[in-house]
């Protein structure tokens, strides 16, 4: 019997390859002056890791496996808020001449 | 709610992280492009929590009530020279999540998981372990708390190579034997002892770079736990992240003109290397008071201030924006010159001055202002050493030889303001020092500049 990774493995790999095809080519275009609230962003985005640790949660009765990823939602949850109000803060913080305050 | 549903809302998550990432091209969409992930991720949380039933509510909460009790103060209290120890902690944080999660799926599959399962789960924990100790460390090493200097030894890269190799080897065995779950364990900790060896083995200089890599490492294990779980929603946020720190290192290695391989191996700044100016005779530089610095700087028409990390340790970037102020109120242009590397993680420098209220289109980057310094009266170099240094274009021997710089050497006067004489992180004395043209302040910025924005206000 294949298993579930083995039968999308395929279709997994090539949505892997072209999503970071994207990724270059967007952040190839994002401004060198926003490059620190980028790195904010992408973390807090990359946070959405807490969706794995949800689904195990509800898959598992044991123990040990709750401990762990009740930790890891906690862990993601953590960078999903400091990570949006760090990115909203800094961006707020640049302005050009004209408009300031 | 049925699955097929959940797939559409994970769909309109990943084009709204795509768009958030769009956004982030210019500054005056920027905010938008921050909501926009905000929007995404609340609807990936919504809609997973919709169709995988929890029936520990009471886990669940406790563990969104801690992320916010911890979160919400570091998004609302970290100064901006603090963003990278924040970023390494939330690597620190992200990467730990990730593998516990795959420590969870193993144990949850027990005897029924197979090999491919395994291999990919391996790869996953030691990605996500080996990121988690290595941005402690980049965390400790940031904030001072252990010397920012490389700690090598004879063999140091064989060791790390050969436990890296090590930990590889039990991930083997344990596709052949997974209910051996000692080889697990075995695994973890030699994935903990190499990353931890790998930054302890990189030097302060070098954090823009490590950072940017552990933020690459961050998002392949998030992706990794797409493919485990089958859920193409990760597989995508975890590639959009890391392949922007995998840029993201590129241009920083690009701009200290060094190799991915040697800022991980090269354990550079671990001596002085000494590579001084053997020309023969004696060099001295002009040290100037205060007072002949104002009078050359009153009668500028045009000045480039070239910031470097140097400024933000002496928390002087509100009284640069004081003297950029004096300035242009005197008639004078006043750009600043943004090294790529300037400061202590991507960018970093532009945030510090924007937080200092200097307005964004007076923020220069290397390749727009470089040939401007010809036509500039006075460059005043506020805590940036190496990037200044012109021996990266005319000395072959030089460690720096190579490296892009900014071409202050080639401004009418320049006005170095440091400390000391000392080398920059290089270990290499500033050639722009002896310059005829090279006025040299010592002093703490701060000090120095405050004393010179008071001169310059005395004279009409």
């Amino acid at each position: 019997m294949t298993s579930l990774i083995q039968q999308d493995l395929a279709i997994n790999l090539l949505i892997f390859v072209l999503a970071t095809f994207l990724g270059i080519e967007l952040i190839r275009h994002v401004s060198r002056l926003l490059h620190t609230p980028l790195m904010a962003l992408t973390n807090a985005i990359s946070s959405v890791s807490i969706i794995a640790a949800l689904i195990v949660m509800s898959e598992s009765d044991n123990r040990l496996i709750l401990i762990l990823v009740t930790i890891a939602v906690g862990l993601a949850f953590t960078n999903i808020v400091s990570g949006f109000m760090i990115t909203e803060r800094i961006l707020r913080m640049f302005r050009r001449h004209q408009d300031k305050n | 709610m049925s699955q097929d549903f959940v797939q559409y809302l994970y769909i309109a998550s990943i084009l709204l992280f795509a768009l958030s990432l769009k956004w982030m091209s210019g500054v005056s969409t920027s905010r938008r492009g921050n909501w926009s992930a905000i929007l995404g991720i609340v609807i990936a949380i919504l809609a997973t929590l919709f169709a995988f039933q929890i029936q520990r509510i009471d886990l669940l909460v406790l563990a969104i009530v801690a992320g916010s009790v911890v979160g919400a103060p570091i998004g609302l209290k970290v100064s901006m020279t603090a963003v990278p120890q924040r970023t390494a902690v939330s690597h620190a944080f992200g990467s730990l999540a990730v593998a516990l999660v795959g420590v969870s799926e193993f144990l949850q599959r027990g005897q029924s998981i197979d090999s491919v399962t395994v291999a990919v789960l391996s790869a996953e924990m030691i990605l996500g372990f080996l990121t988690f100790i290595g941005s402690c460390i980049a965390f400790a090493k940031l904030q001072g708390l252990i010397s920012g200097r490389p700690t090598v030894y004879r063999g140091h890269n064989i060791v790390s190579l050969s436990i890296l190799a090590a930990a590889i080897a039990t991930a083997a065995f344990l596709v052949l034997y997974p209910s051996m779950e000692i080889l697990l364990f075995l695994m973890i900790g030699f994935a903990l002892i190499f990353g931890f060896l790998l930054v302890m083995g990189i030097g302060g200089a070098d954090m823009p770079t490590v950072i940017a890599i552990l933020n690459s490492y961050a998002g392949l294990s998030a992706a990794a736990l797409g493919f485990i779980l089958d859920n193409r929603l990760l597989i995508v946020a975890g590639a959009l992240d890391g392949s922007s720190g995998l840029i993201l290192a590129m241009i920083m290695s690009q701009a200290m003109n060094r190799s991915f391989l040697n800022v991980l191996f090269g354990g550079v700044g671990a001596k002085k290397t000494d590579v001084e100016y053997k020309g023969g005779q004696e060099r001295t530089a002009q040290t100037y008071a205060i007072e002949d610095v104002a009078t050359v700087l009153s009668s500028a028409k045009s000045v480039i201030i070239v910031p470097g990390y140097g400024m933000a340790v002496a928390q002087a970037q509100h009284v640069v924006k004081e003297l950029s102020d004096v300035l242009l109120e005197r008639g004078c242009n006043v750009k600043f010159a943004i090294h790529p590397v300037a400061g202590r993680m991507p960018g970093h420098m532009n945030v510090l001055l924007a937080e200092a209220n200097v307005p964004y289109d007076q923020l220069w980057e290397m390749e727009r202002i470089n040939s401007l310094f010809r036509e500039t009266d006075v460059a005043v170099v506020v805590g940036a050493n190496d990037v200044t240094n012109p021996a990266a274009r005319t000395r072959p021997n030089s460690p720096l030889y190579g490296m892009p710089i900014l071409d202050v050497d080639k401004a009418k006067s320049i006005v170095f303001i440091k400390r000391s004489f000392g080398p920059g992180f290089a270990g290499v004395e500033n050639d722009l020092f002896y310059l005829p043209n090279t006025m040299m302040v010592l002093g703490d910025a701060k000090n120095v500049l405050t004393e010179l924005i008071a001169s310059l206000r005395s004279m009409k």
